[in-house]
């Protein structure tokens, strides 16, 4: 694996260059929301909150994959948790997130066996040391984990792993922008439009969304530098009146973006309308697994049914994931509602908003 | 949801931890010298101060780059004493073996203990082997405890951070827990990444030579440097204000740490130390720890305030600031 090197990125001479500009630049009072849920923790990590001027709010959006996660869904992982012989599989934080009755990090106190892995490879190495057992590996996530997870199935055909299976809760990123400028509550002057993602669809995208509701919008890095410099080509772009879509990141996304990841993604997922919590159901959001690899569609194999799934009383995540509240608007925040004891998603995944203001807002 | 089964934040060294000590560990063995909850008790016996310090070692993989569970266990309670400002004298050690061990590596272990020991100058004067079968532990886990004295006039506590006092690291963050990590998941780096693990005695003599009145000593081992500034932030009642540019971090843990999405300052360090020191001695402190085999890249990284006390607040390297907070429990690699 090959490591980038970040302190260019970080250099707070230009920092306070590209801070000076933006206070130049903002007359108006805005609202800017950051999509990705990365966006929102280095936006805290770095203090930017703190050195914008007043006229810029920043909102977090509904970029954080764990959040996002409808509770059906969660209620869903947990059921096939406790399915006879099922290893589950899964990348971090998931496993806190509360579902209805019981999360899997209390399954798996309780004995169900359940794996955090670094990557789809680990689990189908689970899969192949464990012939008698079922391997189920969680996909959730954007258009930047589909790909290695679509990957994983082919990679599991080609092997003929009989006992290796994916649930699939992808979800898309440009069908949620559609969604949420279609929301009457949201008012929203920019997008910081997410890099990991743009990395894997391109700047082409976007281009439905914009030409649709002519926001602007600017792709952005994750070092504090990059995210500075996306806002500054927003507040520009708004006081200007002339909004654009911007790639402003463009040492790692380009146009086209990374067509062989497209490509695997479409051989083995389709688009579906499915439930985004706070948002709700969005039309071609969600990415389910073809009929060709029905074998390994957890979904079909193991006929999960979930009875009644409940969201957490008084939590607004929904609310939070859209924009319309922050979490401090939210009664529960801090009191019923901490890392320690979440009540919502928000507060539990280190990409969670509600999880960002507690930790390093509470000055 | 109410919790009613430990899990394995409960042993992450954050708040979680914390929580599970106070709340059924203390009530049970209430007595004043457990509750200061330092890295070791602190009595007197036969009109001499003394230390005495436990830690037990379940790390996986046994054996990583720069050290083994063996080096780790040593080293761990040497430090755990020199934290309380004593000079190691005696540990135990207690080894628990899964059957099927192999002899090989068994041996291995024990020479890594004896090396480690013979480097801290203390000798392993007691100790007790179990064996149990397949399953009941992971290959090996070993638990040392020691003793050691502490010379008059040195008084060493996370209670003692006055504002005004400097703060010193002894060498770069999160190197122990990101090789250990990498290991255990079987990732290949460009640059490969090395444990920390070692012993910090020898720094502290020369510290406490430098200058005698050190107010506080830290290992900032699981629950990162974020964790053990925290404890000092609370027990002292003082502010403390980090500026991150200063912190060491080397390039390749500051990578592994982007791409993972963990954050370096909750990141457990085996052979580095944190220092609260008056303003007028820090740079002689400092000096001494530099002078140090495992001291050559301290710095000074923040200090202590009188503003918000019970909070570690960090002036970021662009010039924002935030609140360290305590990490609830363990970390997790992000989704994308
Ligand atoms: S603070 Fe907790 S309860 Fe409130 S919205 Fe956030 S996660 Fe939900």
């Amino acid at each position: 694996m090959a490591i980038k090197h970040l302190e260019e990125y970080r250099d707070p001479q230009i920092a306070q260059k590209i801070i000076k500009r933006i206070k130049a630049a903002s007359l108006k009072q805005i609202r800017l929301m950051e999509v990705c849920g990365t966006h929102t923790m280095s936006i805290f990590k770095s203090g930017i909150r703190q050195l914008l001027p007043e006229t810029i709010s920043l909102l977090s959006g509904p970029g954080c994959p764990v959040c996002v996660t409808a509770q059906n869904e969660i209620d869903a992982f947990i059921a096939l948790s406790r399915v006879e012989d099922v290893i589950i599989t899964t990348f971090g934080d998931l496993i806190k997130v509360p579902g209805t009755d019981s999360s899997l990090q209390t399954e798996r106190a309780g004995g169900r066996d359940i794996r955090i892995v670094y990557s789809t490879f680990d689990a189908l190495e689970i899969a192949k040391k464990n012939p008698k057992k079922n391997v189920v590996f969680l996909g959730v996530g954007f258009e930047t984990t589909a790909p290695t997870i679509a990957a994983s199935i082919l990679a599991a055909k080609e092997m003929n792993l009989g006992n290796y299976f994916v649930i699939s809760t992808h979800k898309l990123v440009p069908p949620a922008l559609v969604a949420l400028m279609a929301t009457r509550e949201v008012n929203i002057d920019g997008f910081l439009l997410p890099g990991h993602v743009s990395v894997v669809i391109g700047t082409k995208a976007y281009q439905p969304f914009f030409k649709q509701y002519q926001s602007p919008c600017a792709i952005a890095g994750f070092e504090p530098l990059d995210i500075l410099q996306a806002i500054l080509i927003l507040v520009e772009q708004i006081e200007t009146g002339a909004p654009q879509l911007t790639n402003s990141y463009r040492r790692a996304v380009t146009f086209e973006g990374n067509v062989k990841a497209q490509k695997i993604m479409q051989d083995v997922f389709e688009t579906v309308d499915v439930k985004w919590r706070g948002i709700g159901t969005i039309p071609e959001s969600g990415l389910k697994i073809r009929k060709e690899f029905a074998a390994f569609d957890a979904q079909k194999e193991f006929a999960i049914i979930v009875s009644e799934s409940k969201e957490p009383k008084g939590c607004v995540c929904g609310e939070i994931l859209t924009g319309i509240k922050n979490p401090t608007e939210c009664p529960l925040y801090q009191k019923a509602c901490t890392p320690m004891n979440p009540v919502g998603p928000c507060m539990v995944s280190s990409e969670g908003t509600c999880a960002a203001y507690y930790r390093y807002y509470s000055i | 949801m109410k919790i009613d089964k430990i899990l394995l934040d409960h042993g992450s060294g954050g708040k979680m931890s914390h929580q599970l000590i106070t709340d059924m560990v203390l009530p049970i063995f209430d007595n004043p010298i457990l509750a200061v909850l330092h890295d070791g008790a602190i009595f007197d016996i036969a009109k001499q101060r003394m230390a005495f310090s436990t830690d037990t070692y379940v790390v996986d993989p046994i054996f990583f780059p720069g050290g083994s569970i063996g080096k780790l266990a040593v080293n761990g309670t040497v430090n755990d004493l020199a934290m309380c400002g004593a000079t190691p004298l005696y540990l135990s050690a207690g080894l628990i073996i899964e059957e099927g061990l192999s002899l090989t590596d068994l041996g291995k272990i024990l020479q890594d203990m004896a090396l480690a020991a013979e480097k801290a100058n203390v000798k392993v004067v007691t100790g007790d082997t179990k064996v149990v079968p397949k399953g009941a532990v992971d290959k090996i886990f070993v638990n040392t405890s020691g003793i050691g004295l502490i010379p008059r006039q040195v008084d060493i506590s996370s209670h003692r951070a006055r504002p005004g006092d400097k703060v010193i690291i002894s060498g770069s963050i999160a190197d122990h827990g990101m090789t250990v990590l990498t290991q255990r998941e079987g990732m290949i780096f460009d640059s490969p990444v090395i444990s920390d693990t070692a012993p910090l005695n020898h720094m502290v003599t020369k510290m406490l030579a430098a200058h005698k009145d050190i107010h506080v000593l830290r290992d900032p081992t699981r629950g990162g440097v974020g964790a053990a500034l925290n404890e000092i932030a609370g027990k002292s009642g003082v502010g403390i204000k980090i500026y991150e540019e200063k912190v060491p971090l080397k390039k390749e843990i500051a990578g592994i740490c982007e791409l993972l999405g963990f954050d370096p300052f909750y990141v457990a360090n085996e052979g580095k130390l944190i220092a609260f020191v008056a303003p007028d001695y820090a740079e002689k402190v400092l000096a001494a720890i530099r002078a140090d085999e495992f001291g050559q890249d301290a710095c000074i990284i923040g200090e202590a305030i009188a503003d918000n006390p019970g909070k570690v607040i960090m002036q970021t390297s662009i010039g924002g600031s935030r609140i360290v907070d305590m990490l609830t429990g363990e970390q997790l690699p992000r989704i994308c």
